[in-house]
């Protein structure tokens, strides 16, 4: 077995462990972050040099951003007190048997496959650009469709409406929201 | 460059979908049940690339191209469906936007 990647994955577990488990928002993306990079570690030494920088880039680099600017905006720290009454060990202990439950079954299903060992071999990335363009070419221009709805339908649903209110419904005493 | 065997990777990709899977089903905090689809998304993508150079084709990094698309416009949508629930409740629970229900719960 690589060493490498017995670090990079038990890193990877143990961060999306914390990453789930914690409390703090933020610090949760910040352990998920650190999740990425070292996945992008095992993304490298399988053969993936290409993966392992888009995880860097987009991944951790635009989405984790997008999340962390969505925390510091919404300045997240009220809404934990329904979750801390909530959150039993009552409630959690269930999908948590449940989940390890279902890892015994993938254990158990990888020991009965017989061991093969798999070396690396490095796809460049002119290989995936040329499979990327010519086989997968309706995929990519679904994916443009798919990206295009993704920018109409944020724009759309982050738009701040202003209510109106006509001034005779309002009650006596309540003020118009907005004005 | 490296051997490694396949069944090991494959079963750190399932522990990653499974810690992604009970971080779903167990937070109630809307940015956290994002996050944890997140989690899952990757860890599918993991299995690709893995299976993708045991076979040593490129159908695997594409694959994985494609579920960072499905990923990010996701995540744009539900970001801002988020900052739209903030807006209309003040608040993330994912349980205070049951208004079609007739009890109230909590």
């Amino acid at each position: 077995m690589n060493t490498i990647f017995i670090i990079a994955a038990s890193i990877a577990l143990i961060s999306s462990l914390m990453s789930i488990t914690n409390r703090n928002a933020i610090h949760a993306l910040l352990y998920l972050i650190l999740s990425l990079l070292s996945i992008s570690i095992i993304f490298y030494i399988s053969g993936a040099p290409f993966i392992a920088a888009l995880e860097v880039i987009v991944y951790a680099g635009a989405i984790m951003v997008l999340f962390i600017f969505v925390v510091m905006i919404l300045n997240i720290g009220l809404a934990e007190e329904i979750e801390n009454r909530w959150l039993t060990p009552g409630t959690w202990a269930v999908p948590v048997i449940l989940a390890c439950a279902l890892l015994a079954l993938l254990v158990y299903a990888m020991r009965q496959m017989q061991s093969v060992n798999t070396t690396a071999v490095v796809i460049t990335p002119k290989q995936v650009g040329i499979s990327l363009f010519t086989t997968y070419l309706i995929a990519v221009e679904i994916a443009a469709v798919l990206l295009m709805a993704g920018i109409i339908g944020a724009y759309h649903l982050g738009k701040q409406r202003k209510k109106v209110v006509h001034r005779f419904l309002v009650k006596p005493g309540k003020e118009i929201p907005g004005k | 460059m490296v051997t490694i065997s396949m069944e090991i990777q494959l079963l750190f990709a399932g522990m990653i979908f499974l810690i992604g899977l009970v971080g779903f089903l167990v937070r109630r905090n809307v940015i956290f049940m994002l996050l944890s689809i997140e989690i899952m998304l990757n860890s599918a993508g993991l299995a690709f690339v893995i299976a993708g150079s045991h076979w040593m084709q490129t159908d695997g990094q594409v694959m994985f191209i494609f579920i960072l698309t499905v990923s990010a416009a996701e995540v744009s949508v539900g970001l801002a469906l988020i900052l739209q629930m903030y807006n209309h409740f003040r608040t993330l629970d994912a349980d205070s936007i049951s208004k079609l229900r007739d009890k109230k719960v909590i």
